[in-house]
């Protein structure tokens, strides 16, 4: 639990959240008709005789749709419902051609499940928790209403009306901005890592309805409000706490708090309420008589979970026991898919380039990968070309750091260069000078050189004076230009001072 | 703006003789609620006839009296040329506007398809098992470039870019369009009286009398078209009875096939659990022609059965030895009129004499059937109907400062009928909120029960034999007044209905007054070969003859 | 159960069609002879009976995620999608404007 709490004027006031997130389901066609889902084409364009709810048009469910629902389910740990099915939500809106979303209400596909949020103390997470997940249903998207083109007529774009959504509702067991926020965040991943939406808020393919309500600790639900399309972690975050302070501002001035529909304005960083329909609330939900039901059978469902992936807690652990990371750099890379991805594919070509064991290169791997290299491409900006950034650039860098050839510094230069020219690494360490000398005679030589030079120095090590030995070392690194390996140099220097 | 033609304008342009200038003054006075194809068919054009370079003894209104069997092989063998065929009921068409049986007449559609048969033929390609056969289609089967109304002002002008998946198959099968035939508005009705386009009258007359009767419903214009011999077949779209009642009053036969044998892809819903198209012919051996070309698996809906649609014209058989035929006991009700009653107990006796064994048995819930099927029927059209709004096509109604929701209502107020609007509004109660559970779901537990009581019954039968309606055809306007009274007509064909099974009938003779009766058959699902074959043996007993003396 | 005046209006609204006062005095007995009716309903024990999901026994098939697999089902068919539209503008379907 949390110990979030809002001081009002009377006293604690504990916030309560549930998230209702809509996510677009990753497929190529629509959810009941065959154009396509991509975004950004031309008005209309995209909109079969379905989508437009043509007179006698029909629906036949995309497969694909439901088989990204039953994955995420399972990725949640959920119970999957072998026996689901449709049902109209009757409304009239313009962007909503057939007069009726085709949802599931009575009998979702994805049953309970939860999700676990890590902890964070930066972020406000003292611990671990687990959130629970009521059901993950499907339905369709609706059309987009354009207002400005025209002065007295809005628009109407059904481009993406039909899409396939998920319905991810989460239990009210949030109590802090942070659990909302890190909520989010986590399912965003999870739908990432599970492929089954690409997670692009920006875009609107992932957005939240917010469901906030106050009480004192310890006493039963307050009245909620639902703030709609809530479309980054942050925005869910400000949501709550604004929301939850004008709840309590209200509630504290004598006023109750409304069930109603808000929207939240990103601009002033404040919800107001949306003009509501008197009968907004009454959507005679009943089967869709167009549709059977949907059984799906064990082949289907072994499909599913085969084709999972490892997911973010699994790889977390796994990153910490097998390959030894710290749990901050494990939490780092299995963040983001694109991160754990270049990791992984790093570890593999640089564990394969020196035939080593990945567990024994993973530090120094995820340490390139979180810091070293996106520090080098951070300083160079513009100049970098990131497509030059390949993993077998990077494991030949890394490769000859391990082997000595060139030390961290001259890493870092050589990955510059790269970066910039997308020259090859080992080319640019022999052309450009970058590298460190191993060459055992040439290294005596120039000690021989060194300790000719300073025979007192010499005299007074051999008295004692074990100090002079750093002296030495700085002397040969500074008559080999820093090229000499540092660990060789060592030893010879060892050897001839006896 | 997109602009919407001037339909009774384009039309007069297109017409240049004496027939056109005569049509143009009656869409004047019907203040142009008729309305072409978007093509601008000539409608009821005789003007193709100079293309035939034939002498033909046959004179053209003989070919009227022909079925679909008779035409196609009539075609394959050389006795006519489809285009004869598609002449002589242009003509009827042309000549039949009292009985208001067509909406839209496409007397070119049925010429172009013919010519594309005859010349298949000359050219010595297959024929199709409907070749050279032209239909009235239901003003309800989207038709690509033709206007497509469900007897509605709400879709007065709308111009399908697409074609239903059944006339589809006609049109592959050989057969051509005739034109739109009249309904009910959206299929609801029993009478054809709320169609917008006004209402079909019957070819038939009580003996001595010439008040008009109704032509049964919804799919009135289909079996006005039939039976009056503007048409050789047409399609029918049955809901709770809308092509077996409709069949019986006319004296022609139609089958609704077990729920999911015809796509309902490309029709405009009415109640999606419930409607099915059908065939409405001359006999059961067309019926049994027709059916296989409409039926079969449609990718596009999913409540259509994935399997092989049989050979039902090969199999047709009236030797019912060893098969039992069920009577149901609840059936004998009040109300069923004693010349119904007779015919039922001929039927019972022309069975028996076909080889059946005769069994009564129990529909227990037979009572609930209508109550369930008008909550059911209005609840599932609520929705199916909210689509028709004003944006995207149909009628708009705009009043001067109307917001979006006010185009709404008003747009459904002026585009939708009476009946219409009332089962929409039931539609809407029943599933409004807190009477979910009461009405819909109660009814649907209740569809369960009766449809369980048919599963029973057909252990001890193979098909059930019962009366098609009530009463034969009663007088237009003599139920228009109360809409339950109206209801009560389909209380033997909405059990059917509502358990998805396969139904037919079949004229079975006339009454005292001269109209005809109908026996119905129910069969289990997928067996239409059981129902068409207890169909027939009725057909070859009861010796159906009789139709309906020209007087329009 | 009888449904009064108000509720009947309430409903026409629910559904979007506009009911003048004399609309509503034919279509208030109407409406309830209708529910009057359909009310015998009650007297049925359903118990343990479910709701009628699809009338022959039937699953429900998935299609393949393909983008325009059938001209039928598919898109870029902007112009057949809006040939019949009362009001279309600039590839738009117009309405009235909406304030939200």
């Amino acid at each position: 639990m949390s110990n979030y709490r809002i001081q009002g004027a009377t006293g604690e006031w504990e916030v309560v959240i549930g998230l209702e997130v809509h996510a677009q389901v990753t497929s190529e066609a629509k959810l009941f008709s065959s154009s396509s889902t991509s975004f950004g084409a031309e008005p209309n364009t995209q909109v079969s005789l379905i989508d437009a709810a043509m007179p006698g048009m029909l629906p036949v469910p995309n497969q694909e749709c439901i088989r990204q629902a039953v994955r995420t389910g399972m990725a949640i740990n959920a119970q999957i419902n072998k026996y689901s099915r449709f049902d109209r939500k009757n409304y009239f809106y313009a962007d909503l051609p057939q007069g009726y979303q085709i949802s599931q209400l009575y009998h979702p596909i994805v049953g309970e499940g939860e999700l676990l949020i890590e902890a964070d103390e930066k972020a406000g997470l003292p611990e671990d928790k687990v959130i629970g997940i009521e059901r993950i249903h499907v339905e369709q998207d609706a059309g987009k209403l354009m207002h400005d083109q025209h002065p007295t007529m809005s628009y109407v774009d059904l481009n993406r009306c039909g899409v396939a959504l998920m319905e991810i509702v989460s239990r009210p067991d949030m109590t802090s901005p942070a659990e909302a926020g890190a909520y989010l965040a986590k399912l965003r991943s999870i739908l990432r890592y599970v492929g089954s939406c690409d997670g692009n808020m920006d875009q609107g393919s992932m957005r939240a309805d917010v469901n906030v309500s106050v009480r004192r600790p310890g006493e039963p639900f307050g009245t909620r409000t639902e703030t709609k399309n809530v479309n980054s972690v942050r925005f869910v975050m400000q949501v709550v706490e604004v929301e939850a302070r004008r709840q309590v501002e209200l509630i504290e001035d004598g006023g109750t708090v409304v069930q109603e529909t808000r929207l939240f304005d990103p601009t002033s960083g404040t919800t107001r309420s949306m003009r509501s329909k008197e009968d907004a609330h009454d959507y005679r939900y009943f089967p869709d008589p167009d549709l059977l039901p949907v059984e799906l059978d064990d082949a289907f469902l072994q499909e599913c979970k085969a084709s999972l992936p490892e997911l973010p807690d699994a790889k977390r652990a796994r990153y910490v026991e097998t390959l030894g990371l710290t749990a901050y750099n494990a939490r780092e890379l299995t963040a983001e898919v694109e991160t754990f991805a270049r990791f992984e594919t790093l570890l593999a070509e640089t564990a394969k380039a020196l035939g080593k064991d990945e567990a024994k290169l993973a530090t120094q791997v995820a340490n390139w990968s979180l810091s070293v290299a996106p520090g080098v491409l951070k300083s160079l900006g513009e100049e970098a070309d990131p497509a030059h950034s390949t993993a077998e650039a990077q494991a030949k860098i890394l490769k000859m750091q391990d082997a000595g050839e060139i030390s961290g510094g001259q890493a870092k230069e050589i990955y510059e260069i790269v970066l910039k020219t997308g020259r090859d690494p080992e080319e640019v360490a022999d052309a450009e000078g970058l590298k460190q000398v191993s060459d055992t005679g040439a290294i005596e030589a120039k000690i021989d050189e060194v300790l000719a030079a300073n025979q007192d120095k010499v005299e007074q090590y051999r008295g004692g004076k074990d100090k002079l030995f750093g002296f030495f070392v700085g002397q040969t690194m500074k008559a080999t230009q820093g090229k000499a390996n540092p660990q060789v140099v060592n030893e010879i220097l060892k050897q001839k001072l006896g | 703006m997109h602009p919407r033609p001037n339909t009774a304008f384009s039309v007069c342009r297109k017409l240049s003789n004496d027939d056109g200038l005569r049509r143009l003054r009656r869409y004047a006075r019907k203040g142009g609620k008729r309305r072409q194809g978007a093509q601008g068919f000539i409608p009821n054009s005789r003007l193709g006839g100079h293309h035939d370079t034939h002498i033909r003894t046959r004179s053209v209104t003989d070919l009227t009296e022909l079925g679909i069997k008779a035409i196609r092989e009539g075609v394959k063998a050389g006795d006519f040329t489809a285009r004869e065929v598609a002449e002589a009921f242009n003509a009827s068409v042309a000549g039949a506007e009292k009985l208001n049986a067509f909406i839209t007449a496409t007397p070119e559609k049925a010429l172009a398809s013919a010519d594309a048969v005859d010349a298949d033929r000359a050219a010595g390609k297959a024929l199709g098992s409907m070749a050279g056969v032209p239909l009235g289609i239901k003003d309800l089967f989207a038709t690509e470039g033709v206007q497509t109304s469900a007897a509605s002002h709400i879709l007065e002008g709308f111009t399908p870019q697409y074609e239903s998946t059944v006339s589809r198959k006609l049109w592959e099968a050989g057969a051509g369009m005739l034109g739109k035939v009249n309904l009910d508005q959206f299929a609801m009705g029993s009478s054809n009286e709320s169609s917008y386009f006004g209402e079909v009258v019957s070819p038939w007359r009580k003996q001595g009398s010439d008040a008009k009767l109704a032509p049964g419903g919804s799919s009135g214009g289909s079996s006005a078209a039939v039976a009056a011999r503007l048409a050789p077949a047409a399609t029918g779209t049955d809901t709770g009875g809308s092509i077996r009642q409709p069949a019986a009053f006319t004296g022609i036969t139609g089958i609704k096939p077990t729920y999911g044998r015809c796509s309902r892809w490309g029709i405009v819903a009415f109640a999606s659990s419930l409607d099915q198209a059908g065939p409405m012919a001359k006999d059961v051996t067309d019926c049994a022609i027709m059916l296989e070309a409409m039926a079969g698996f449609d990718p596009k809906d999913s409540t259509s059965l994935d399997m092989p649609v049989p050979n039902w014209e090969a199999a047709l058989s009236a030797d019912l030895k060893g098969k039992k035929v069920g009577i149901p006991k609840e059936y004998r009700m009040d109300g069923l009129s004693a010349d119904v009653a007779k015919a039922w107990d001929d039927g019972v006796q022309w069975l028996k004499d076909a080889g059946a064994e005769v069994v009564e048995i129990s529909l227990p819930h037979t009572k609930y059937a209508l109550a369930s099927y008008y909550i059911i029927a209005p609840a599932e059209a609520s929705s199916n109907l909210a689509r028709y709004d004003g944006v995207r096509y149909g009628l708009r109604d705009l009043p001067e400062g109307a917001n979006l929701q006010d185009m709404y209502a008003a747009t459904r107020a002026a585009g939708f009928g009476d009946e219409v609007k009332r089962r929409i509004l039931i539609g809407t109660y029943v599933l409004s909120a807190g009477f979910y559970d009461a009405y819909y779901n109660q009814a649907q537990k209740v569809r369960t029960l009766i449809q369980r009581d048919f599963t029973n019954a057909f252990e001890q039968c193979d098909v059930i034999l019962a009366p098609t309606a009530p009463t034969a055809a009663f007088a237009l306007g003599e139920k228009t007044g109360d809409p339950l009274e109206m209801y009560m007509g389909d209380v033997f064909s909405v059990p059917a209905s509502l358990a998805g099974l396969p139904a037919m009938s079949v004229p079975s003779g006339l009454n005292a007054e001269g109209l005809p009766l109908g026996l119905q058959i129910i069969g289990k699902p997928f067996d239409e070969q059981g129902v068409l074959n207890a169909g027939l043996a009725l057909e070859e007993r009861a010796g159906f003859t009789a139709k309906p003396q020209k007087w329009w | 159960m009888s449904v009064d005046r108000a509720t009947v209006a309430r409903i026409a609204s629910l559904a979007r069609i506009n009911m003048s006062e004399e609309d509503l005095d034919t279509l208030v007995p109407e409406f309830n002879n209708i529910l009057n009716f359909v009310e015998q309903l009650s007297e049925v024990n359903v118990e343990g009976v479910e709701p009628m999901t699809s009338v022959i026994p039937n699953h429900q098939r998935l299609r393949e995620d393909k983008v325009n697999a059938d001209p039928l089902t598919g898109g870029d068919i902007r112009d057949k999608v809006l040939a019949n539209a009362p009001a279309a503008e600039h590839g738009f379907f117009g309405v009235p404007k909406v304030i939200e």
